[in-house]
């Protein structure tokens, strides 16, 4: 983990070596933080730092400007060491107005670095903040080192000679902020640069107003009488490959890519608009060039009808959604189950219940996944724990759909799919094919065939000659997949499908420890996006010397064979999720053992040293 | 259940499945069976190539029937099934089943927007006015005051109309027939084989169990040639038994109005004369009911427009034209990457 040191007071500007820092950008959600703080990343990914990001912004696409609910935040963490989380407290704070400091300040590291706006801070937006008198002008930010800049004259001083209005010059304010920023932490501006002539190619004006913005904030740091102590953060020592940004959400999509390609069979997104899910529908639907066909459906439920069709057709059905389309997918979701149909079904998971939280993250639609259907309805859950892994998880997704003719869920949630990390491409050529059968033999056919070992039926595809069938949500009879109501018959197909579901655990990769050793005090077992706050807090509490281990969970359902053995080789196992504690509901019901809980549902995703608390209070009373 | 044959020596026997029918004696749906049967066979299309796609209901149970491709999916939701199949494959002939509770109750939105939508796929609509499978509760198109078990002071809703429905929809062909009128609805499904595009076949059907004689006013045999307008594109719009009787527009009430040729100076001249393509005759064709007005069979509305699955199909194409195939090697290494 980066050890940040706090900015101290002005020492000239020296460079000074940093292991890395956390910059948590905030305003007014039409200050633009979230461009800000992907660009501030993809420079960041360029010079070759390890990163992740949390962008944090609020529901409403344009709240009324200055509120406290119209706060939009992005927060970093880059590092010349490997970093796993966005970081639990920032060494920077950017707040562009008042409500952006009151909703953020308490994040901040004491004598952390503020930078504000002092623009933004007149008498009613001060107001709208909830603030009786200006911050900048009582003692009440004595704790940070507060540079107050006045950064919206700046900036309109910096665009005037491009006769850009003025409302459209102070847009160019976070470009100027964004300059300081790359001063301070010595970043080139090149790229952003280079993004900002794609961007808005067709609006050359705006394009120059904002690299002027950006060098004038870059120049600012320079020349200020107060001039800051500046920081570098060398690269991190990534194993040899080659790397890229990507997202949770824009991992996943390629991933589904890939499966086509490994495949060589097309897939077909039926998708209906959700946050945080929607990225992945966007993103999907820029690459029908890859084999795949993208629709966005009426509603949730004939987006998973129609991918569910597609299937019957002998495509791949996808359906993208978030937890409250997920509740209305269900039906749909057993009929695949009972037609033993391939379907993905991605669940990037929000705060619930019901709307929620739209744009907090999550992960309490497990217990919904597993069991939220009619029925004796099992089918596999997996659950991707990084932006990176997000890549083969759908991959992963795929396969099982298709070798065991069943839908799959799979979970992820609004941190992992809009947080970024820097990921090593991986070598296609060395990515295992999945091997996909089509049924075209007439001979001794039935739609109901298996096959011995996996259990899954056959998939016989429209248009095939002999093999012309009809399937339905009604029970089938075994030996001839026609409806049946023959009471001993459902019992014999309730049980194939349990067994096909349960079988998967002997075609799924042993469960790992990420840190320690088997047979210890304290296993930490996390499922998800948990994956790098845990291992950090684990990794911090074995440096004390506490006999703890970590393991992640990718599959759910069924869980990897040797799992129970494992935990049964510790004497505590602490499962935290942001939930009320439903893994440790479905580990409990199957292994009998008392497993503990931490549960947090803030919305927020956990942090390090609250895990690191936990921990060692298990340990140490 | 599968046999290899040929386009031109199809027989209704080759889209007849092993399976029992299992609908009440008696039932409408038996007719309609029927004559699906026995029409598949002209089109040329091997059963193997067909995909017979339903939702719940008495209706939805006619793909177990056909010995084609079939699938019997979840309530309402067959516009969906059909159109996923159909993207997934647009060589493949999809015709759906639904009932006036499964397509314009629990499906209504759905079937809007497979209308509006335009996938090539045929849909037809047993309308009996009632629940049948769940046993005899009212359904979106019964008449208010309705007695039945679920309303036993009456039904107060007021009743949709599909035709209507699906012409606000924006679908691109609707039409209507009866049933038991085995000629007539061959011709009506010929014609929403040919259309290109979603086609709506409202087929009044008769409910004996829980809905009998619903349609008897103007489908009985004494009583028909009155009661309904058969109509033909191109031709006077003329019913009765001695034909007598015909449509106009009558701009004062901005309605059609029934005259008799023959009377006050009334010549078959001056009877409107049907067309398919016009939708605002459609509108009001589609809106007859009796006693007012006979009721109108046949193709009410029908113009072709691009389809779905050819659109998605051509965008497909387009970008492989634009872009070239999608390669993942290039895709992963594309925008910003730096190497180690």
């Amino acid at each position: 983990m980066a050890q940040s040191a706090a900015p101290q007071p002005p020492t000239g500007a020296k460079i000074k070596t940093l292991n890395g820092a956390v910059v948590r950008f905030a305003g007014d959600s039409g200050d633009g933080m979230q461009i800000t703080g992907s660009q501030f990343t993809s420079t960041s990914a360029l010079l070759g730092n390890d990163l992740t990001t949390f962008p944090d912004f609020p529901a409403e696409i344009r709240a009324p400007a200055g509120t406290l609910y119209g706060v939009s935040a992005f927060q970093i963490n880059f590092s010349s060491d490997a970093v796993f989380t966005p970081g639990d407290a920032p060494d920077v704070l950017v707040a562009m107005n008042p409500a952006g400091l009151k909703t953020n300040l308490s994040h901040l590291k004491t004598g952390g670095l503020l930078i504000v706006n002092a623009d933004a801070f007149s008498k009613a937006n001060l107001k709208k903040a909830s603030y009786d008198e200006n911050p900048l002008e009582d003692d009440s930010l004595n704790a940070y080192h507060l540079l107050s800049v006045d950064i919206g004259k700046q900036t309109q001083a910096a665009v005037k000679e491009t006769g850009l209005t003025s409302k459209e010059a102070g847009r160019c304010k976070n470009f100027w902020t964004l300059g300081l920023m790359y001063w301070i932490y010595s970043r080139p501006r090149e790229a952003t640069i280079k993004w900002l002539e794609a961007k808005f190619a067709k609006r050359p004006d705006i394009v120059k107003a904002n690299i002027l913005a950006l060098n004038a904030g870059h120049a600012y740091g320079e020349t200020i009488e107060f001039s800051h102590e500046r920081y570098e953060v060398p690269s991190a020592k990534h194993s040899p490959g080659t790397y890229r940004n990507i997202s949770g959400n824009q991992a996943i999509a390629w991933g589904f890519l890939a499966a086509a390609e490994l495949s060589g069979t097309e897939i077909v997104l039926g998708s209906y608009p959700i946050t945080p899910a929607s990225d992945v529908l966007h993103e999907l639907a820029k690459y029908k060039h890859h084999g795949i066909t993208t629709m966005q459906a009426e509603d949730e439920i004939a987006a998973v009808c129609t991918a569910i069709g597609a299937s019957y057709a002998g495509k791949i059905g996808l359906t993208t959604t978030s937890g409250p389309g997920l509740a209305l997918k269900t039906e749909g979701i057993g009929l695949a189950v009972c037609t033993e149909l391939p379907l993905v079904v991605l669940d990037v998971q929000r705060a619930g219940p019901s709307t929620g939280l739209p744009t907090k993250t999550e992960q309490s639609d497990l217990l919904q996944a597993m069991y939220g259907r009619n029925g004796e309805s099992p089918l596999p859950v997996i659950a991707a724990y990084s932006p990176g892994d997000c890549f083969h998880s759908a991959i992963e997704a795929v396969r099982i759909a298709t070798k065991y003719m069943t839908p799959v869920i799979l979970l992820t949630d609004g941190y992992l799919g809009n947080g970024a990390e820097p990921w090593r491409i991986p070598d296609v050529d060395y990515l295992p094919k999945i091997e996909v059968k089509k049924h075209t033999d007439p001979e001794g056919f039935h739609p109901w065939l298996r096959d011995e070992e996996t259990l899954a039926r056959v998939w016989p595809i429209p248009g095939t000659p002999g093999t012309t069938h009809r399937i339905g949500g009604l029970e089938k009879d075994y030996n001839s997949g026609n409806i049946s109501y023959d009471a001993a018959n459902h019992q014999r197909m309730s049980d194939v499908r349990a067994a096909k579901v349960a079988g998967i655990a002997k075609d799924i990769p042993a469960q790992s420890l990420e840190l320690g050793k088997e047979n210890g005090m304290l296993l930490v077992l996390g499922w998800g996006s948990t994956f790098g706050a845990i291992r950090e807090a684990v990794s911090r509490c074995r440096e004390r010397g506490l006999d703890v281990a970590h393991a992640q969970l990718k599959y759910i359902n069924p869980f990897p064979e040797n799992l129970q053995s494992l935990l049964a080789g510790f004497d505590r196992v602490l499962v935290p999720e942001m939930n009320m504690g439903q893994l440790v509901k479905v580990l409990r019901s199957q292994f009998m053992m008392p497993i503990e809980s931490y549960a947090k549902i803030e919305g927020q995703p956990f942090k390090i040293a609250e895990l690191e608390t936990r921990i060692r209070g298990l340990m140490e009373s | 259940m599968s046999k290899l044959i040929s386009a031109d020596k199809l027989t209704r026997a080759d889209f007849t499945s092993d399976q029992e029918v299992r609908w009440c004696p008696g039932c409408g749906d038996y007719a309609i069976l029927a004559t699906v049967q026995r029409l598949m066979p002209e089109f040329g299309v091997l059963p193997h190539q067909m995909v017979w796609v339903s939702g719940i209901g008495c209706s939805s149970r006619f793909p177990y029937y056909m010995d084609t491709y079939g699938f019997h999916t979840i309530h309402g939701r067959a516009p969906a099934f059909a159109t996923g199949i159909k993207i997934a494959n647009p060589h493949l002939a999809v015709w759906m089943v639904t009932g006036d509770g499964d397509g314009l109750s629990i499906g209504g939105n759905h079937l809007m927007h497979f209308l509006r939508r335009n996938p090539n796929v045929n849909a037809l609509l047993f309308n009996n006015e009632i629940y049948g499978l769940t046993k005899g509760q009212y359904s979106p198109t019964s008449e208010v005051g309705k007695v039945t078990k679920s309303t036993p002071l009456g039904s107060p809703d007021h009743p949709l109309q599909p035709v209507p429905f699906a012409l606000g929809a924006g679908a691109g062909f609707v039409a209507r027939t009866v049933a038991t009128e085995a000629k007539h609805q061959m011709m009506v499904l010929r014609r929403a084989n040919e259309h290109k595009g979603a086609t709506l076949t409202e087929i009044f059907q008769n409910c004996n169990v829980f809905n009998d004689g619903a349609f008897d006013k103007f489908t009985a045999r004494d009583v028909k040639a009155d009661r309904q307008l058969l109509l033909e594109h191109g031709q006077p719009m003329l019913f009765g038994k001695d034909r007598t009787q015909g449509l106009v527009f009558d701009i004062k009430s901005f309605a059609l109005s029934i005259v008799k040729v023959g009377e006050n100076g009334v010549t078959e001249d001056d009877i409107l004369v049907h067309d398919e393509h016009n939708l605002n005759l459609a509108h009001l064709l589609a809106r007859m009911q009796y006693p007012a007005y006979p009721v109108a069979l046949g193709v009410i509305y029908s113009e072709e427009r691009p389809t779905y699955d050819d659109v998605l199909t051509e965008q497909g194409a387009t970008a492989v034209k634009k872009f070239g195939r999608g390669s993942l090697k290039e895709l992963l290494h594309s925008g910003d990457t730096w190497t180690v």
